[in-house]
């Protein structure tokens, strides 16, 4: 098959691969997303107040990136953020509904509550990469690459579009499942081939 | 061409799109102070579908006997009523349905009240309501905060260009509850009063409750006149923040030009439905997005006043609204608005006025950096 996808990045709870290549990521008593961040040497102290699903998308799209030479300082238009998942924002909406349940344990925060949108995760990853082509997410009861590609190529029928950061990125109850890419519009042909062999 | 083929409103306002539109047209709201819904600490102002009325009505369709939450009978309600102007079998395989929400059945998370732990999923709702009308293709749903409804209408007209389907039924929906108020209250968006979207004395939004679907369908024949064809769609994201509007509206004015360019010139544009929340920063960064793209003196309204921001249901409802409107020749008002005031000023409606230009634009912006816009055409003999 041609027009192969170079850039991209799988997280599952216990590895990371890049391009095809397993990371090692010594364990500590920190988070796991924690762990992949510090082995990876990412300097980017926002991660930190990220929800779990923010984190796992920020580090998708930081790995997926990390050899391809864009600026993340220079505005970006061309680019589009595209991510799916089956449990939206319930690992975020359940902690935000821990400060809600009980009249007498009442303290709604901002900080939590703003991450009880979905698709705050491409918000966080166009801010990293300052990308201001379309941003969305969708959500489907499993990863199905027919529609993840559906999505995908949709994204680039905005002909100012000349590639996509696009992610399965699902985050629930310490379950993690990451699939990140970079496609650009040559590499359209065979997509859903490609991707349902990436997520294997 | 990529064109309504009907559509439904289920909100405070009434159970169809006429009478929503009719009741807007007239100037009215049913948002009003909410003292005791959802046990909160504090009050808030906003509107409620009457949870009787909503019963009443599915019964009249729910023939399988099973049980459904408000969020879902609500949404299906909407999708049957917008089924019945039409000829459309929703059990084809070449129907996709496409459901706009931010929080679905998220209330179960309190007190499941007998569903079972599935039920909060988004594409449990999707399948649901897509499974009531024997459709049994995958569902997609579309969460991108507050321009979800637009989205979810950009994502139709894809699939039906690329030919993944005949019809796409997108139905946006998102009913209140104490975690979604007590949120928005947490963020100190909320007015305590009647919103006023644009106007100088502008403190706040309201959240509404709403229901509302379009059926997509494509053709290369000439429409019958008065159709709404949804010329182009686009989004663009600000980068800038998470929660906060961007303060010059860069990313909404990328997501304008993309819909408009080579698509219409600002004196074709008959009205501009925007967002207008109603709060400080989101009405301040519209004016200057609006006036980059040189639509700051076409007329603009929003329709918070009326409806409360509806979330998930917002890009769909208003979007509907406003083709009413343009084939009623009309360009509504801003209900509440009494005294101008954006940092760059815009021609925001204070009366219902008429008008004759046969395109309008819908643009939204929300939470995620996102901005999105649609550009919707009135089909005649002459402009097809």
């Amino acid at each position: 098959m041609d027009n192969r996808i170079t850039s991209y990045c799988r997280i599952t709870n216990d590895a990371v691969v890049v391009n095809g290549e397993k990371h090692t990521i010594p364990r500590t008593d920190s988070p796991w997303l924690s762990d992949i961040y510090h082995a990876e040497n990412l300097s980017y102290p926002k991660f930190f107040k990220m929800d779990n699903l923010a984190k796992a998308g920020f580090l998708g799209a930081e790995l997926t990136l990390k050899d391809l030479n864009i600026d993340k300082t220079e505005p970006k238009q061309n680019i589009a953020v595209i991510c799916c998942n089956r449990s939206s924002s319930l690992d975020d909406d359940t902690a935000y509904q821990h400060t809600i349940q009980s009249a007498d344990n009442y303290f709604p925060s901002p900080a939590v509550f703003v991450y009880t949108l979905a698709n705050i995760v491409t918000g966080e990853i166009s801010i990293r990469n300052k990308i201001m082509g379309e941003s969305a997410f969708y959500v489907l009861e499993h990863f199905n690459p027919q529609k993840f590609c559906s999505f995908v190529r949709g994204a680039f029928s905005d002909k100012t579009i000349d590639a996509c950061l696009c992610g399965w990125v699902e985050y629930f109850n310490g379950n993690c499942d990451v699939l990140f890419a970079y496609v650009t519009r040559n590499e359209l042909k065979n997509l859903d081939l490609h991707i349902e062999n990436l997520y294997k | 061409m990529i064109y309504q083929i009907s559509h439904n409103i289920i909100s405070p306002l009434g159970f169809s799109s006429e009478d929503n539109f009719r009741a807007v047209k007239n100037g009215e709201t049913m948002l009003e102070l909410q003292n005791t819904a959802f046990s909160l600490p504090e009050p808030f102002f906003g509107a409620l579908i009457d949870d009787d009325l909503l019963d009443t009505e599915f019964a009249r369709i729910n023939t399988k006997k099973f049980r459904y939450t408000k969020f879902e009978k609500a949404a299906i309600l909407s999708v049957s009523k917008a089924l019945q102007q039409t000829d459309i079998q929703p059990n084809s395989s070449r129907v996709q349905f496409i459901l706009s929400t931010t929080k679905g059945n998220v209330h179960l998370l309190e007190n499941a009240d007998g569903f079972d732990s599935e039920r909060v999923y988004l594409w449990k709702s999707a399948q649901l309501i897509a499974n009531f009308f024997g459709n049994t293709n995958e569902p997609i749903v579309v969460s991108n905060a507050c321009i979800s409804g637009v989205s979810a209408q950009i994502t139709a007209k894809r699939m039906l260009e690329s030919n993944e389907c005949d019809y796409a039924i997108v139905v946006g929906a998102d009913m209140l509850s104490k975690f979604v108020v007590s949120g928005f209250q947490s963020f100190k968006a909320l007015s305590k009063e009647l919103c006023k979207p644009y106007d100088k004395n502008r403190v706040g939004l309201n959240l509404g409750e709403a229901a509302a679907t379009i059926i997509y369908g494509k053709t290369d024949k000439p429409l019958p006149d008065n159709s709404i064809v949804l010329v182009s769609g686009a989004m663009a994201n600000d980068a800038n923040h998470i929660s906060g509007p961007s303060r010059t509206g860069a990313g909404l004015y990328l997501a304008i030009q993309k819909a408009i360019d080579g698509f219409a010139t600002p004196d074709e544009i008959a009205f501009v439905n925007a967002h207008g929340t109603a709060t400080a920063y989101n009405d301040d960064m519209e004016s200057l997005a609006l006036t980059s793209a040189n639509l700051h003196e076409r007329p603009i309204n929003s329709h918070k006043a009326y409806f409360g921001h509806t979330l998930g249901a917002a890009g769909v409802l208003e979007s509907i609204i406003s083709s009413l409107a343009i084939t009623d020749g009309t360009a509504l008002k801003t209900n509440n608005l009494h005294e101008r005031g954006t940092v760059a000023p815009l021609n925001t409606l204070t009366e219902n006025q008429s008008c004759s230009e046969q395109k309008f634009l819908k643009v939204l912006s929300g939470f995620g950096g996102s901005n999105a816009a649609l550009l919707f055409k009135k089909f005649t003999q002459h402009n097809g």
